[in-house]
């Protein structure tokens, strides 16, 4: 039996809203790149899934692409991350407030 | 020498500005001097090796040359270029003689001035400039002259300019000109689109006998008299000569220099150089240039009754014997304006010259109610301020006799004019001697032990005493009137010199009466008092009065409405809202960003669900 495109589109949708409910509400920068990643990796989904329902590679090749920056992303991020936790003894995002108007 | 030369004539003094202004700091003293004596001299050898090229070899009449081409518009095109002529060699040959001479006098001059180079620098631009003048081969290099002198006069004028007399001697100036050289911008283009040239040669041909059917044409007339109006600025003739008596806030060699013995003159020279033109363009020589030079004459002559700033009495002076070149140009006697333009120079520098020696020995003292009694400890000085006077004044055999006696010749025929010319001669006589009486005879006035100048400025002194005494004799018939025959070509040699002994008889007799009653009314250091005629000339018959209430107070007015109403309240305040819009904005703005990464995430989420519902639903 397959599964329908449909259910992968659903999936790649909860799991889009998860991760912004996640940014959007957890303070702790860790979890916050988690849920980054989620949203990441539910828009990866949603590309291969049209890439199969459409035939077309350029779906694959986008989630490809999604991964590399992805990848980057991570290590920019968790550098930044340590040098905050370094400097300022805390991940919480809501105290890390310096650039306000 | 070839036409090569003429281009150097310029670039020498010019050359001496830039080293100047440019390492006179590094020079020294010596070094400056040197340069800058250097450069006018060489003009000056050049010049004389020129003007000997054109007297002897008959082909090198009228060197053109040209440097580029400067403007080309269609088929109208101006080059850039020199002309090296008749006119154009004598007037560079003053230029740079005299100008050498005052150049090496402000060596001790100005030898204590803080600001030695930045004097020079300009003085040896100024020079540069006069010659581009004089040597421009169309009207509009002219014109980049003439704007150029009348800079290096401004900054000369105001050259010590951290006295406010003189910066605002220095800005009046250069206003008044500007409207002279207004009205000189408007002749140019209006000559420019009659004759479809502005270069002399071609405009001589165009304009040549008969005046090319242009004769009286009212375009023509309209260009004349627009051209004539720049020359009056320059010039210092009625109206526009009340800049000059306050140019004498400058150095004294600069007022010798430029306001005497050159720059003045230019508008002479403009006359001279257009006179095809104006010969053309009718009643415009009779009928405006020659009223008003001989108007300016008496009106100047006058005013230098009542000055007691010595300086300031050899300005009107100036004005008074520019006005009678004029009236020599305005009745056809272009070799006689430009012979008293020539022995003019000689003598009136002379008397700036000898002023100045004055002021160095009494620590600026020109005031002749304080002078007096210099004749003994200044011999030299005196014997200049003399032989200058006398020669102003036209006692033979002196250079000013002969000049001026060419142009009451000149002016015979027109009566009126005439008479103007000999009662002129009378005044400029009487106040020739006043100034001569209360300076330098009866007793000193003012304490300090004067003595003759340092040799730098003896020199000079002397050099131009045996040039205004002698120097008449280049008009004399019997040496064949060497400078008339030099000169006449220009004009087609349509004039000659007949001197007619009744008339030299009474001019000399006019000027001695001048003498004699000077002698008498002031010997005794008193003053006449005339009563409301000396209040009169003391108000420079109201002129003055007529700028303050006519041109200056309205502009005053005008200027501050303008600053008050519209620039205060008007322009300053509505920038000063807008700043304050832009700054209350700022604030509040401001405010949103929190600097928290999860409210911008919101706001990013937000704006996406705003971007899809628009794409959604639309």
């Amino acid at each position: 039996m397959t599964v329908p495109a449909g259910a992968y589109l659903v999936l790649s949708a909860a799991l889009f809203t998860l991760g912004t409910v996640g940014v959007l509400v957890r303070r702790t920068a860790l979890v916050l790149f988690m849920s980054i990643e989620l949203m990441l990796n539910a828009v990866n989904l949603a590309f291969v899934t049209l890439a199969r329902v459409h035939g077309d590679l350029g779906g694959q090749l986008a989630a490809f692409f999604v991964l590399v920056v992805a990848a980057v992303e991570v290590v920019v991020g968790l550098s930044i991350l340590v040098h905050i936790f370094r400097t300022r003894d805390t991940v919480d995002v809501d105290e890390v407030d310096l650039l306000r108007g | 020498m070839g036409a090569w030369a003429v281009p150097w004539v310029v670039a020498l003094p010019l050359a001496g500005a830039l080293v100047n202004g440019l390492w006179g700091g590094r020079l020294g003293r010596r070094g400056v001097s040197l340069v800058a004596c250097l450069s006018v001299l060489g003009a000056f050898l050049l010049s004389v090796a020129l003007t000997r090229d054109l007297v002897a070899s008959p082909g090198a009449e009228d060197r053109t040359v040209r440097l580029f081409e400067w403007i080309a518009v269609g088929d109208f095109r101006i080059p850039a270029a020199l002309v090296w002529d008749r006119l154009a060699a004598l007037l560079a040959l003053v230029v740079t003689g005299v100008g050498f001479l005052i150049h090496v006098y402000s060596v001790g001059y100005m030898a204590e001035d803080p600001d030695y180079s930045r004097y020079f620098t300009y003085l040896n631009l100024f020079v540069a400039s006069m010659l581009v003048l004089v040597l421009g081969a169309n009207l509009l290099v002219l014109f980049v002259g003439w704007e150029l002198v009348g800079l290096c006069s401004y900054l000369l004028i105001g050259f010590w300019f951290e006295r406010p007399a003189a910066a605002a001697a220095g800005r009046k100036a250069f206003v008044v000109n500007r409207v002279g050289d207004a009205a000189f911008v408007l002749g140019i283009l209006s000559t420019g689109s009659l004759l479809g040239t502005l270069d002399f040669r071609e405009m001589a041909r165009l304009l040549g006998e008969g005046g090319g059917g242009l004769r009286g044409h009212p375009a023509l007339v309209t260009s004349a008299l627009l051209l004539f109006a720049g020359a009056t600025g320059k010039s210092a003739q009625l109206p526009l000569y009340v800049w000059l008596p306050d140019a004498m806030e400058g150095p004294t060699p600069v007022s010798a220099l430029i306001h005497a013995a050159t720059m003045v003159t230019a508008g002479v020279f403009l006359v001279g150089r257009l006179w095809p033109l104006f010969e053309a363009a009718g009643p415009v020589l009779p009928w405006v240039v020659a009223p008003v030079g001989a108007a300016t004459a008496l009106f100047a002559a006058t005013v230098a009754v009542v000055q007691y700033d010595l300086k300031r009495v050899l300005a009107y002076s100036t004005i008074s014997q520019l006005g009678y070149m004029f009236l020599a140009l305005g009745v056809g006697g272009g070799t006689a304006a430009f012979f008293h333009l020539t022995t003019h120079a000689f003598f009136k520098a002379l008397l700036f010259l000898a002023a100045g020696s004055v002021m160095h020995a009494l620590h600026g003292q020109i005031d002749l109610r304080r002078l007096g009694g210099l004749w003994k400890s200044m011999p030299l000085t005196f014997l200049g301020f003399v032989v200058g006077a006398a020669s102003l004044s036209g006692i033979p055999p002196l250079s000013g006799f002969w000049s001026k006696e060419e142009i009451l010749h000149a002016a015979h025929g027109s009566g009126g004019l005439w008479l103007v010319a000999l009662g002129t001669s009378f005044v400029t006589a009487y106040y020739a001697t006043r100034a001569a009486v209360l300076a330098f005879l009866g007793d000193p006035q003012s304490p300090g032990r004067p003595h003759d100048p340092p040799p730098a400025m003896a020199w000079p002194l002397a050099g131009l005493v045996v040039l205004s005494a002698v120097g008449g004799f280049l008009g004399a018939k019997w040496l064949g009137a060497p400078f008339h025959a030099f000169l006449e070509p220009a004009w087609g040699g349509h004039e000659a010199p007949a001197p007619d002994l009744g008339e030299v008889a009474l001019a000399v007799a006019v000027a001695t009466a001048g003498v004699v009653a000077g002698w008498l009314a002031h010997r005794g250091r008193r003053e006449p008092q005339l009563g409301p005629v000396r209040r009169a000339l003391e108000a420079q018959w109201g002129v003055e009065a007529l700028y303050e209430a006519a041109v200056v107070r309205p502009g005053r007015a005008l200027a501050h409405l303008l600053s008050e109403a519209v620039d205060l309240r008007g322009v300053d305040r509505a920038a000063s809202a807008l700043a304050e819009a832009v700054v209350r904005a700022g604030s509040t703005i401001r405010t949103w960003q929190t600097g928290n990464v999860r409210q911008y995430a919101a706001g990013l989420l937000a704006g996406a669900v705003v971007l899809f519902a628009y794409w959604v639903l639309r």
